[in-house]
């Protein structure tokens, strides 16, 4: 094992202690929420997605902390307090943009029921923490064995097709045989799109000091790139029918992700220079959940800095730009802006088979397919596929985030 | 004051004027900048960036520098600044990562100049060198620096931070090349404006984004910090390494901090997040701030003193849309609002207190410090050395010192100890709890549980004569000579009984209704048998007025709960008193002197013989067998166990609710019982009682509160032989394949309770190395230590 690949999976250990450190936090250690709310919120926001896997994990922790099996049988079973949030998680999930402060007075001012702010803080990073694991779950193809009921009472985690560190790893045999699989397609072609990619790169970092695209430009540009994620969506939608047991969470499955785009027209687009995680998301989360705002902002920071300078076969390549890019992509999907970016590099970076799949682990994971993940970045390795899936994750919480924290900010002022 | 006059004529004109003062803007400001002139401030925005001129009463809109068909994002500004030598120039930072310079001297109505289009993200501060023309900083998101000569179309310098973005930079007032930088990782940085290649100096400020620094305006080497930390540091540059002097702890992030002009040790700050309000700090003070400026709505965002010289006026930008200028002295002080008092336990229990001389010297004239009992007997005082700071007067401090045993609580910890709260009859409960109360002298608390257990186990689960007999048994115990000792503090305990009801004013009134004669009585009773040992006949004679009044007043208040339930419970234990007292011929002396009790002669003579005491007793029994239900007496126990709950014995009220459970419960709110049962754990584990109060926790039934032992239940085990720690569940380490903590002498896992030695660290089951060392004192595993146990 060379230096690199050594250096590289330190950095994913980093990054996996401070998710497990956070997670663990979350769920375990001393917070506004009773136990057992914080598991059944998390099976609500791992339901959402139909992810089963985490439903599964949940359920089995919820009822041994002592949670009431009653309220598996659907959100309806669920105490007041828990089905009032039910309209904040579908929001969350599907559709951020749309939470007001009105959504959060609602919540807050609901007599007996109602919830204190730090309860809510804590229950929104419960929610986006399992909405983006969701994500990644999908992402990375983790399933639960179906034909084992109760199978995952006690089995350690590594027995479910596989861990995290196995995942993160990429070289774990099942992954193995996925490459071969995927990898038939035809190995010349996707070794020009490497090329292309790091040419792409190569030029755009020349010629930025020399052609300044003009202010106008490069506003429609955002626009551009954000009705155009509206297009994009793969062509094979499969539906997929959500299982039974989970399904139970649902009030409304037909509400699902609606394109910005094609509403969002008359929403006013998310400055991030006018309200940051760094800045705004940070204190008001530190200040309502002590120490949660500092493990969020570390994974956050691990996540966005995670690179180990290699694309595909080429090493000590400068990945800053497409990871910022990717970044940037997935948060104009929510609408966010950053002033500071060209959104035209998006387009130059990212192809079509890659936006389809960042959109739809973004959106919709659980309408990933095996397909789709091959079919992007096809000359790349597992684990840089991985790393990618992080990085879609950890964008997908701080987007979720800050348009919870906003509307909790304008509650509070 | 020589420099301000000297200023002042500088500028050709008196002293500044104004008021506090407020004008609407049509956007949130970002950042806020005083022109030289003191008569001008530029506002700058996302969508707004113009300029005022402060008048005496008002802001006047002078000039809008976002002129141009369609918005660009060059104009939506971060920051501003406005030369301070030259009154046409200006600089602002865009959120796209450019520098704009302005020359409001150019005729056109675009007064824009200069583009610097060289950062690549968002450019957080821009800052112009305080004595050169021509020299504009900038700090971006980047995490580059660059220097601007206004001459030129690029940058001359450029330094890298080397770490994160860089969020403040600002030229030092007094060394011309030097200027500080602040990052987003906690770092501050010292930079030669001559060497871009790398900084003088660094060190980590804050833990997290430094956002703003500030020089001190007369001291060299003073930079302040303000950080998401919540946390503003000032730093002494001039030594070696960077000194923190001074600390201030504010309550949200640290979004701007400015040095008070003509006021050493005075800075404002003002908050990135949540807190809207403007603070003035004498860093010196670290705890309450000198000033506070309240008018903004939403987060202040820009603070700049009007004028370098002048300490009195401030103004300030918000997201709330206004721009204000605030006059110090119309700013509200929180010092003044507060009284300054602190409250401290020593080690052995005494209390100090400190207070404003004017507040304790207003009260020591009415002997205010007897209310607690427990700590009443020492009371010094000593002025605390004259505050260094105006404001406040002398304070004065008083101790209070234990009285030595008399804060002993051994008391508690036996009754702790002792009392049994489950797992037995009601009935037993009581008595065993009733016993151990009196063995420890507690009499009214003895009596408390006797009357519990009669109350509510008469009726249905004891039969009448066995609880007669009970009764008897219990405070009797066929001691003659202990009976006369006994019944005199049981009196006492009745007095205070009694004063209990007199304490609750309805109760009090209800009974007063109901019969003033007796309680009158009653109250006789009390205070002679307080004051002299007057035998028990006295209560014997009360018992049988109080039955009088039972009898008489039935047919009349039965229908009425309130007068009644006040009866049973005074005649009960009395009634006890009866079974006990040997009947003489005092009784009925006592009998006569009571007028009151003048139409009970019957009930006096068939006190004589025992037996007829006894049936007198169940008759009673019978009465409110019939009559009153226990729930009956719910209101009543629940307002005994408040009333020891004030009197601070929590311990019985807590024991009475676990032993009456479901009985009582109903009755006392939740958030009641909650605060009984989290005061009452307290002190238990004050006294180390973990075993009692984990049974509390356990007995408990309000669910706050029984979650208590459902926290922090993990036991994290290492192994001993890797000292790793046992991750997996078994008892076999995963690193060395070894089972964990053998026992030396079976060489069994133990699961149980560990016993070892300190010296070798060898040990074992308890059991067996008990038994162990009954043989030998050399160690079971043959290390050859002579083990010690202890």
């Amino acid at each position: 094992m060379d230096q690199a690949d050594l250096s590289q999976k330190r950095r994913y250990v980093q990054y996996l202690e401070s998710f497990l450190k956070t997670q663990h936090y979350l769920l375990q250690m001393d917070g506004p929420l009773p136990l057992h709310y914080r598991h059944y919120i998390g099976i609500m926001a791992a339901a959402r997605h139909q992810c089963s896997y985490l439903v599964n994990l949940h359920v089995n922790d919820f009822l041994h902390v002592g949670g009431d099996s009653k309220w598996l049988n659907g959100l309806e079973n669920a105490p007041q307090k828990l089905q009032n949030l039910g309209e904040l998680n579908k929001l969350l999930a599907h559709r951020p943009w749309l939470i007001t402060k009105e959504h959060i007075e609602q919540l807050l001012k609901a007599e007996e029921h109602s919830w204190s702010l730090a309860e809510l803080v804590h229950a929104v990073v419960l929610l986006t923490h399992y909405h983006s694991l969701a994500s990644f779950t999908f992402g990375c193809g983790i399933s639960p064995e179906i034909h084992c009921d109760g199978g995952h009472t006690f089995r350690p985690p590594s027995v479910n097709n596989y861990c995290i560190c196995d995942i993160t790893n990429g070289n774990h045999s099942v992954e193995e045989n996925q490459v071969n699989s995927a990898g038939n397609v035809s190995i010349s072609d996707s070794f020009f799109e490497v090329e292309a990619l790091m040419e792409k790169m190569r030029q755009l970092q020349e010629c930025r000091d020399e052609e300044e695209a003009s202010q106008e430009e490069m506003a429609s540009r955002f626009e551009i790139e954000k009705r155009e994620s509206m297009f994009v969506f793969s062509s094979d939608d499969d539906e997929v029918t959500p299982a039974r047991e989970i399904s139970r969470h649902f009030e409304d499955t037909s509400y699902g992700y609606k394109d910005f785009s094609r509403h969002g027209m008359h929403v006013p687009t998310f400055r991030v220079q006018d309200y940051c995680w760094e800045d705004h998301g940070y204190s008001l989360v530190n200040r309502l959940y002590p120490d949660v705002g500092q493990l969020i902002d570390e994974k956050f920071h691990i996540a966005y800095n995670l690179t180990y300078n290699t694309m595909a076969m080429h090493k000590d390549v400068d990945t800053s730009m497409l990871r910022r890019a990717i970044w940037n992509y997935i948060h104009c999907m929510f609408g966010i802006r950053y002033d500071d970016y060209d959104y035209g590099e998006i387009n130059q970076l990212l192809d079509r088979s890659f936006k389809v799949y960042i959109k739809t682990i973004v959106c919709t994971p659980e309408k990933v397919t095996k397909r789709m993940y091959d079919s992007f970045w096809r000359q790349f390795k597992h684990s840089e596929k991985v790393h990618v899936n992080l990085l879609l994750i950890e964008a997908r919480m701080q987007a979720e985030l800050l348009y919870a924290l906003r509307a909790i900010t304008r509650y509070m002022t | 004051m020589e420099k301000m006059s000297r200023v002042t004529t500088a500028l050709s004109s008196s002293a500044l004027t104004g008021h506090t003062m407020h004008c609407h803007l049509d956007a949130p400001a970002n950042a806020i900048s005083v022109c030289r002139d003191a008569a001008q401030v530029v506002v700058a925005g996302r969508s707004i960036f113009k300029i005022y001129a402060i008048e005496e009463e008002q802001f006047v809109e002078k000039l809008n520098l976002r002129v141009g068909r369609k918005p660009s994002l060059n104009l939506s500004c971060a920051d501003v600044v406005w030369h301070q030598m030259d009154e046409n120039l200006l600089a602002t930072a865009a959120t796209n990562g450019v520098v704009v310079t302005w020359n409001l001297g150019r005729p056109s109505r675009n007064k824009q100049d200069q583009l610097f289009t060289e950062h690549k993200r968002t450019v957080n501060k821009v800052c112009f060198h305080p004595s050169e023309a021509h020299v504009l900083l900038s700090g971006s998101q980047d995490g580059f620096m660059k220097c601007f000569d206004l001459r030129r179309k690029d940058s001359v310098s450029t330094f890298s931070g080397q770490s994160e973005s860089v969020r403040d930079v600002q030229f030092s007032i007094r060394d011309y090349f030097t200027f500080a930088s602040t990052f987003e990782n906690g770092n501050v940085q010292l930079w030669d404006i001559r060497r871009p290649d790398r900084c003088e100096r660094m060190f980590t400020a804050h833990n997290g984004p430094v956002f703003c620094c500030d020089w001190h305006p007369e001291d060299r080497g003073w930079l302040a910090t303000g950080g998401r930390d919540k946390m503003v540091k000032v730093w002494d540059m001039t030594t070696q390494r960077a000194k923190e002097v001074h600390c201030v702890q504010t309550i949200a992030s640290v979004a701007r901090v400015k040095w008070r002009p003509e006021c050493r040790h005075h800075l404002a700050t003002c908050s990135m997040m949540v807190d809207h309000n403007i603070y003035v700090w004498d860093v010196r003070r670290p705890f309450v701030p000198a000033a506070m400026f309240e008018e903004h709505r939403d987060v202040t965002t820009g603070i700049a003193w009007r004028h370098p010289h002048d300490p009195s006026f401030l103004l300030s930008g918000s997201k709330d849309s206004t721009l204000c200028q605030h006059l110090f002295r119309d700013a509200s002080q929180p010092v003044e609002r507060a009284n300054p008092e602190g409250l401290c336990y020593g080690l052995f229990g005494d209390l100090a207190f400190a207070a404003k001389e004017s507040l304790v010297a207003a009260e020591s004239g009415r002997k205010p410090y007897a209310g607690d009992r427990r700590h009443p007997i020492f009371f010094k005082r000593k002025l605390d050395p004259a505050e260094p700071f105006a404001g406040l007067a002398s304070s004065a401090l008083s101790v209070f010192e234990m009285e030595p045993g008399s804060g002993s609580m051994s008391w508690f910890v036996d009754t702790a100890e002792r009392y049994a709260l489950a797992g037995r009859p009601l009935a037993e409960l009581c008595d065993h709890n009733s016993k151990v109360a009196r063995e420890l002298g507690r009499n009214q608390v003895a009596q408390t549980w006797t009357m519990l257990r009669i109350i509510y186990c008469s009726p249905g689960l004891v039969p009448t004569t066995n609880l007669n007999h009970s009764v008897g048994k219990g405070s009797s115990c066929g001691l003659p000579l202990m009976n006369s000792f006994n019944l005199k503090d049981m009196a006492q305990g009745l007095g205070s009984e009694t004063r209990l009801d007199r304490s609750k004013g309805d109760t009090r009134s209800d009974t007063v209704l109901l019969d003033s004669s007796a309680t009158l009585i009653t109250n006789e009773d009390n205070e002679e048998t307080e004051g002299s040992d007057v035998p028990a006949d006295y209560l014997l004679g009360d018992a049988e007025g109080e039955d009088d009044e039972l009898y008489l007043l039935d047919p009349d208040h039965a229908h009425t709960e309130e007068p009644e339930y006040v009866l049973p419970q005074e005649a009960f234990p009395l009634r006890h008193e009866i079974v006990d007292t040997p009947p003489g011929p005092e009784n009925l002396q006592d009998k006569a002197d009571s007028p009151h009790v003048s139409g009970s002669e019957a009930d006096v003579a068939s006190l004589a013989p025992m037996d007829s005491s006894f049936s007198l007793v169940s008759v009673s029994h019978a009465l409110y067998d019939s009559r009153l239900p226990p729930d009956f007496f719910s209101a009543l126990v629940c307002d005994m166990l408040r009333f020891y709950a004030e009197q601070g014995d929590v311990q019985m009220a807590v024991s009475v609710l676990i032993v009456l459970g479901e009985r009582v419960r109903k009755d006392i709110d939740e958030q009641t019982q909650e605060h009984w049962y989290a005061s009452y754990i307290d002190l238990l584990q004050r006294f180390c009682l973990w075993n009692v109060s984990n049974q509390v926790v356990k007995l408990s039934t309000s669910r706050a509160i029984s979650c208590l032992n459902q926290a922090s239940t993990t036991l994290h085990v290492n192994c001993s032989h890797c000292k790793r720690p046992m991750s997996s569940r078994g008892w076999v380490c995963d690193r060395c394949h070894r089972c964990a903590s053998m026992c030396a002498v079976c060489h069994h896992v133990v699961k149980g309770l560990f016993v070892w030695c300190q010296g070798c660290s060898h040990g074992g089951h308890l059991q067996h190395i008990m038994k162990w060392l009954e043989g030998s004192s050399h160690c079971p595993a043959g290390c050859g230590h002579l083990c010690e146990y202890s």
